[in-house]
């Protein structure tokens, strides 16, 4: 429990290191994505997925780590990823980055923080409603694309690597 | 990389893979995804349990995510250490209250960027919990799984984020 502990924190320390050196704990780098004028955070975003998603598959295919799949419960996930998204735009910071721009200095990121405990709190209060309702509408279970497509991961991992270099690209010669 | 304007500043790029890097590691070594959102529901049982841990110890929400410090808790505390050391180092380390963005919008008002910033943090954290993610817990670690719902969120997030931010600031100003 205690490595588990040390892992956390100096994962955590390293995250926020990178965060921090590339520019995406801002508001202005998070509105500014949200408003299509900078793209820094979608770079840094698919840059970190694409290698993510080839070490972590390789991972798998050698038996060093299994995945943790959140289930795709279309109510909850489009509805909550929409009211997520509307507060995102309002605060500038998500909940990762809220804390990486405290570090860096920003207050306001402060007054996020505190928005958000009482946003987890009054969750905790709807929760058994929520449970009851939008928990329940539309559950596929934990699908991987994948599965879906049925057809073999590094099929599904390739053409989005390949994507992403040409959406870099684009992002490049568009100087976003 | 990196200016007289914004000292230490790294290529997005780089410092994108090479926290997606990390994510390896972590999942190798701790078998740990990242994941931020969930760190706040026990924070606020926490917090909470000082006013009624009768209450507290009843709700089905907080014996589903229990109010203890545990891997992702460090891992967020951490985000701010890191960034701290990062921004320090740099010399990039800036006492800000207004987002220049924000300021050159709405002006010089603090309380008003607060109070804005408190609200959207509420209805963010809602959203985030009801889509049991937010950008770290589904759009990273979700996206790197293939998972379905981690690409469907991360599409979500973006689209309501720029709805709002067309509201609040209107649309086709781009320079």
């Amino acid at each position: 429990m205690t490595t588990d502990l040390l892992y956390g924190l100096v994962t955590g320390i390293l995250f926020g290191f990178l965060l921090q050196k590339g520019r995406v704990i801002r508001y202005d780098k998070q509105i500014g994505a949200l408003r299509l004028l900078d793209m820094t955070i979608v770079k840094f975003m698919l840059s970190a997925i694409v290698v993510g998603m080839i070490g972590t598959y390789a991972l798998v295919d050698l038996g060093l780590a299994k995945l943790s799949i959140k289930p795709m419960i279309v109510g909850a996930v489009v509805l909550g990823g929409l009211v997520f998204g509307v507060g995102w735009g309002l605060l500038g910071y998500c909940p990762g980055t809220s804390l990486g721009a405290v570090g860096e200095g920003r207050l306001d990121g402060l007054w996020g923080i505190a928005g958000m405990l009482a946003g987890a709190a009054i969750y905790a209060e709807a929760y058994p409603l929520m449970n009851a309702t939008v928990l329940k509408w539309g559950d596929f279970g934990k699908i991987t694309l994948p599965q879906v497509l049925g057809i073999n991961h590094w099929l599904v991992i390739l053409p989005i690597a390949i994507g992403s270099i040409f959406l870099f690209r684009w992002l490049e010669k568009k100087g976003l | 990389m990196g200016s007289s304007k914004d000292p230490g500043a790294w290529n997005p790029y780089l410092a994108g893979a090479l926290s997606g890097l990390v994510s390896i590691g972590s999942v190798w070594f701790a078998g740990k995804y990242f994941g931020a959102s969930t760190t706040f529901v026990r924070g606020a049982g926490f917090l909470e349990k000082y006013i009624d841990p009768a209450k507290v110890a009843k709700m089905e929400y907080f014996i589903k995510e229990k109010p203890i410090i545990d891997w992702q808790w460090m891992f967020v505390v951490g985000i701010l250490i890191g960034s701290f050391i990062a921004a320090s180092f740099s010399g990039s380390f800036r006492l800000q209250a207004i987002p220049d963005m924000w300021r050159e919008r709405f002006g010089d008002n603090a309380t008003k960027r607060g109070i804005v910033a408190f609200i959207g943090g509420i209805i963010a954290m809602f959203g985030a919990r009801l889509a049991d993610g937010c950008p770290s817990g589904h759009g990273l670690s979700g996206s790197i799984q293939l998972a379905v719902s981690g690409f469907v969120a991360l599409a979500c997030f973006f689209v309501g984020g720029i709805i709002i931010t067309r509201l609040l600031y209107g649309g086709g100003e781009r320079k």
